[in-house]
């Protein structure tokens, strides 16, 4: 029995690799860390998810995502379950989905959370995605997506993206 | 009054809150001073109104019934409505705005790390998430705090007019009545009254750095909490309200 659990649990892993983020499509469900958990009881499946940002309107849409291909897979009636603790991080994120991110030209998450500089909000050397100049500039905290803030390569004077260390 | 009931009225105040003052934000799209500014307010007005439904939905689990979080934001009226004060003040200009934020987001950011000790885990769990979001809020106020208020006559004159109508309503914030004090026996709810002396610490030193001075008076203003708003309310929500009561019950 437990080979079988085994194996479907193996399975659902890998279909949810196919789950992408609909702001950052390159990257997947997996990648970027949101899934905490999958369960299979009573012949169904639980997927536990928990969310980047609280306002992260991709959440919903990356639900409703895993149920459909779940079910194009013959796994029906499956649920999505969402968990606020513990907190998501980027240090959840996959190194794949970092190397995904920099060829997709926003610049990964440097560094952990772990790491005291990062929570007393010093600035990390953010190298451009295009260049790889780390002679690069923060224009705003905030920027397209919660997750993302705005900086400028100061060298071949691109803009880009830099995926919050979070 | 019951636990189960203080502790209704405490999410929905906590709800309201960031609801409100979500709502204030994204009256700033489309109208901020600079693109980056105006995608900074409707970004934190986006954690905003993700906290506020994180709030709601358990205010729903906690009473038990059949309500959805949209019933709590779109269906009560202004006396059913428990924000504080100052979230519901007007945009007015970009000063105002930034006042009104910093004053809030520093007593935001005390108030969750010690929620986030809650012996109520979901309260506890909400604030866990917040607290890394509202770190960003208080940043980015605090970073406008300085730069207009040490920047040039007129940016430094309509701060200081700001702070100075704004200061009155501040008090409320460490207010505590018959709620506050149920759930803080319950170690459920956070002393306001403690947290206090550590946010006027906070502004008064930074306020020093922004050539900024903190009025004299003490009096507050007081009720939102209890329902009692200033006439502004009223305003939010028939904007807020108009699709869903014109229009009950439709999706999209």
């Amino acid at each position: 029995m437990d080979t079988t659990k085994n194996k479907v649990l193996q399975e659902v892993w890998e279909i949810l690799e196919q789950v992408p983020d609909p702001e950052i499509p390159v990257l997947s469900a997996i990648d970027l860390g949101i899934i905490r958990d999958v369960i299979f009881h009573d012949g169904k499946i639980e997927v536990v998810i928990t969310p980047t940002y609280t306002g992260c309107p991709a959440m919903n849409m990356i639900e409703v995502n895993i149920k459909s291909i779940l079910q194009e897979n013959g796994f029906q009636n499956s649920m999505v379950t969402t968990v606020l603790s513990p907190a998501w991080t980027t240090d959840w994120m996959s190194e794949k989905g970092k190397e995904k991110l920099k060829a997709y030209g926003i610049a990964p998450p440097v560094g952990k959370t772990s790491d005291k500089h990062v929570l007393m909000g010093e600035e990390k050397l953010v190298c451009c995605p295009q260049c790889g100049s780390n002679h690069t500039e923060l224009i705003s905290q905030f920027g397209s997506t919660a997750c993302k803030s705005l900086y400028k390569c100061l060298d071949c004077k691109e803009p880009f993206d830099y995926f919050k260390c979070h | 009054m019951t636990k189960q009931e203080a502790l209704l009225k405490y999410v929905l105040r906590l709800a309201d809150n960031v609801s409100i003052l979500g709502h204030r934000l994204g009256e700033w799209c489309g109208h901020g001073p600079v693109l980056e500014q105006d995608i900074a307010m409707t970004n934190i007005a986006l954690d905003c109104i993700g906290q506020a439904r994180n709030y709601y939905q358990y205010a729903s689990k906690i009473e038990g019934i059949d309500k959805t979080e949209d019933d709590y934001a779109y269906l009560r009226d202004p006396l059913d409505y428990y924000n504080l004060l100052i979230v519901e003040q007007p945009n007015k200009d970009f000063a105002y705005t930034i006042v009104r934020q910093y004053f809030f987001d520093v007593f935001h950011f005390l108030f969750l790390q010690k929620l986030s000790d809650s012996k109520d885990k979901q309260l506890a769990a909400i604030a866990e998430k917040a607290i890394k979001e509202v770190t960003y809020h208080c940043k980015w106020s605090g970073d406008w705090v300085l730069r207009l208020g040490d920047g040039t006559d007129t940016s430094h004159e309509k701060m200081q007019h700001a702070i100075d109508i704004l200061w009155t309503y501040t008090g409320e914030m460490f207010l505590m009545d018959e709620v506050d004090e149920i759930l803080l026996k319950e170690k459920i709810g956070v002393d306001l009254i403690g947290l206090r002396q550590e946010w006027l610490k906070i502004v008064s030193e930074h306020f020093k750095e922004a050539t900024l001075t903190l009025p004299e008076t003490t009096w507050s203003q007081k009720g939102g909490k209890q329902g009692y708003h200033s006439e502004h309310l009223g305003y939010i929500l028939a904007d807020m309200q108009y699709l869903p009561r014109t229009y009950p019950g439709s999706i999209w």
